[in-house]
């Protein structure tokens, strides 16, 4: 056991296409807790996760983030998955030609039995060959656990999905890839109540069953009774202007941005 | 109406009218060769050629018409650069005692070393090298012609054809594509040498591939293949020929010329997949006509070679026909792919499909040439063409040159073309799962690929996977 946190991220500042979005933002995150992140839109709370996953347009230039006191920023955006990082993204793109079974059965190699898996990280991969047919039974019970439409796993990836068969499809790839850090971005957006509940549901069990460290980005409440956070934080243009316990969510529920800002930011400043 | 020597949009109605009726017999008494020439192209070299073949006069002077036509037909001027051909640096005809002489040490080392990433059995790579080893699919082969004889099926060269079938042959060899339908289709019909010769009688449906990979083994892939498939009415056929492993040859000029009747009732598919290594021009007519309720299909796969100029046709005679054609090309450094697809429709009622698939890389070009032409006459056709290619860098270059002609009205065309750059966002979501760069960039290509990859065999869908994969090494990063 050290002290090292799972996720370390000191005077943040990301641009992108020129812009500065985050301006220096500080956040400390451990294994089993859950984080939200709250905010206006374009407080930078998606700038933040597409930062962390390593996206080439989200230029850091200044400070640092650390995963298991290890540089992320020297990694790419590959290596840093490799790692255990994952983003469920808000609107994930298309890939014509791709199945969902091929497209995932790649992931897991490239994450538990690839070359550059083992390379990156000595504590998977150790299980030696890849075996086609235990995926397809780890596929098949990972899709059941989740109410995937099995009939989605010969389809195009994302192509000509609707908005709750993306989401289901991130989170089904969080349930595969079992990352330690697990980012999610909006994901409640675009849901029925039903497919949140399956959602939800799927992501807080998955979240607590492999200790995860969760970011949840969102605007609602709801989703938040699936995976329940132990911190929360208000951010204000570009940095965390509060962090307190769960609470928060509450009071921005019942009262909204402007009276969080009145009552923390301004008392604070 | 032609395939490489005129440019598809050009009116040339004449050999459109050409179609379906017969070449003329020459009358030539042959002159007696004094000598052989081994390189170069002359009138000594193509009797030559015949004398070898032991043909009947009759396709002998076939030849030498063909080879007036050639030398008085000027080059094409449009699709691909083609002035660096050097005709009188080629051997036509590489007789069976010269074979010998061609030794898998001459086959050059990226090549083998394609193979030994292909993981192709050493037998196989020294055919496909040129070498002209025997090989174990003779076997294969014989096996399988037993069981399409007890049909009546027809499955042998070109040239036991015109030896043992030649009332086939003369009915309907040239009347497809004619010598003077373009210069190289002039330059084939002189110096033709291999190929295949298919004969499907009435009804008869042939449930596996015909591939030509088992016939042509033990002789020389050849330069000039010619091949004639005549499918009776009410019979189908799969005609697969090539291969996806890089072919060696020492010859940088590839010029084949492919016929197809598809009668009443009938359907034909014909699958090629070519890879020819970067030397080599790769200019091939193929031509089909489609009669009464027939269904032609055109699946056709471009790597290697370092021009291509390949454009298959369907001529829908007769209402009820249908063409269907499915163009994939891969270009990578110092090469182009100049592809695409013709489809005219003769007669009423009639319909066809053409989708291309093109990906260019390192500076590669593909360009999709096709042409749309309805006739006077020719009512309620319905005819799609889309064209997609996808651009691996900025370096590399795509253009779409649709021609349609519609002559009629009453008809419904579409087409719709595009051109797009490797998506970031695409990239960027793959390599978050794990993938890295080039692994990304591959899965982003396969799938663009995909709708052709699904309709190959499935060996040649592994293979072909394979090879764009290892095309596709040290593309990004």
């Amino acid at each position: 056991m050290s002290d090292t946190p799972l996720l370390a991220i000191e005077d943040l500042h990301v641009k992108v296409a020129e812009k500065e979005i985050l301006k220096g933002l500080t956040l400390s995150l451990n294994r089993g807790e859950v984080h939200v992140l709250l905010g206006q839109n374009g407080t930078g709370k998606s700038t933040l996760a597409y930062a962390i996953a390593g996206h080439p347009s989200y230029k850091v230039t200044q400070g640092r983030i650390l995963l298991d006191g290890d540089d992320l920023l020297a990694m790419a955006a590959d290596e840093r998955a490799r790692r255990g990082v994952f983003l469920a993204f808000q609107s994930p793109v298309a890939v014509p030609g791709v199945s969902v079974a091929n497209f995932l059965r790649t992931a897991y190699q490239a994450r538990f039995h690839g070359a550059a898996a083992k390379a990156t990280d000595k504590t998977v991969g150790q299980a030696g060959g890849f075996s086609v047919i235990e995926f397809q039974k780890k596929l098949m019970a990972a899709m059941k656990g989740l109410k995937v439409d099995p009939a989605l796993a010969t389809r195009y990836l994302n192509d000509g999905f609707s908005g709750g068969e993306k989401k289901q499809m991130e989170i089904l790839q969080m349930s595969l890839l079992r990352p330690t850090l697990a980012m999610l971005d909006e994901t409640d957006s675009g849901l029925d109540l039903d497919k949140l509940h399956v959602v939800g549901e799927g992501a807080g069990r998955l979240a607590q069953e492999y200790n995860m460290g969760v970011l949840v980005i969102t605007h609602y409440k709801r989703l938040l009774t699936y995976i329940k956070p132990t911190r929360a934080h208000l951010l204000l243009d570009g940095k965390i202007a509060v962090s307190m316990g769960p609470e928060l969510v509450d009071e921005l529920e019942e009262k909204g941005f402007d009276y969080l800002k009145a009552t923390y930011v301004t008392k604070s400043a | 109406m032609s395939d490489i020597g005129a440019e598809p949009g050009a009116a040339d109605g004449a050999s459109v009218a050409a179609i379906g009726t017969e070449y003329k017999f020459g009358f030539h008494e042959p002159e007696k060769h004094t000598f052989r020439t081994k390189v170069g192209l002359s009138r000594h070299v193509v009797e030559e050629i015949s004398e070898q073949k032991n043909e009947p006069p009759w396709m002998r002077d076939y030849r030498l018409r063909a080879l007036d036509i050639f030398l008085k037909k000027p080059m094409p001027n449009w699709g691909g650069e083609l002035a660096n051909i050097d005709f009188e640096g080629i051997t036509y005809y590489l007789r069976p005692t010269d074979q010998q002489y061609n030794t898998w040490d001459m086959v050059p080392e990226e090549i083998k070393r394609t193979y030994d990433k292909l993981g192709i059995p050493e037998d196989e790579r020294k055919f496909l090298g040129g070498v002209g080893a025997q090989y174990d699919s003779e076997v294969v082969y014989h096996n399988l012609k037993s069981k399409w004889e007890a049909l009546g099926v027809i499955f042998t060269s070109p040239e036991e054809a015109v030896l043992h079938h030649p009332d086939l042959v003369k009915e309907y060899f040239g009347t497809i594509i004619p010598a003077a339908d373009n210069k190289f289709a002039a330059l084939n019909g002189a110096v033709w040498s291999g190929g295949s010769f298919i004969y499907v009688p009435k009804g008869v449906k042939v449930d596996i591939p015909l591939q030509a990979y088992f016939r042509i083994n033990a002789k020389n892939m050849g330069q000039f293949e010619r091949t004639l498939i005549i499918v009776d009415e009410g019979a189908f056929v799969h005609y697969v020929e090539g291969c996806t492993a890089p072919v060696y040859s020492s010859d940088s000029l590839h010029s084949a010329v492919v016929e197809i009747i598809v009668k009443a009732g009938a359907r034909c598919r014909y699958t090629t997949i070519q890879n020819w290594s970067t030397n080599v021009y790769n200019l091939v007519t193929k031509r089909a006509v489609a009669y009464r309720d027939a269904t032609m299909e055109w699946v056709d796969g471009n790597l290697g070679s370092k021009l291509t100029m390949k454009y298959p046709a369907v001529f829908m005679m007769e209402p009820g026909a249908r063409g269907e054609i499915l163009s994939m090309a891969f270009a990578g450094k110092g090469q182009h792919q100049d592809a695409g697809a013709k489809v005219v429709h003769c007669a009423p009622h009639t319909s066809s499909v053409i989708t291309s698939k093109s990906v260019c890389r390192n500076g590669g070009r593909t360009s999709y040439r096709g042409l749309c032409k309805v006739m006077p006459g020719a009512e309620d056709c319905k005819s799609r063409v889309v064209c997609d290619a996808l651009l691996l860098d900025d370096k590399s270059r795509s253009d779409t040159y649709p021609y349609i002609e519609v002559e009629t009205e009453k008809v419904t065309v579409e087409h719709e073309a595009s051109v797009s750059k490797i998506s970031e966002e695409q990239l960027f979501y793959l390599m978050s799962r794990g993938l890295t760069e080039d692994e990304a960039a591959k899965m982003i290509v396969t799938g663009f690929i995909e709708p052709l990859i699904k309709q190959l065999p499935m060996e040649y869908a592994v293979e072909m996977n394979r090879l764009i994969e290892l095309e596709m090494e040290g593309t990004v990063g």
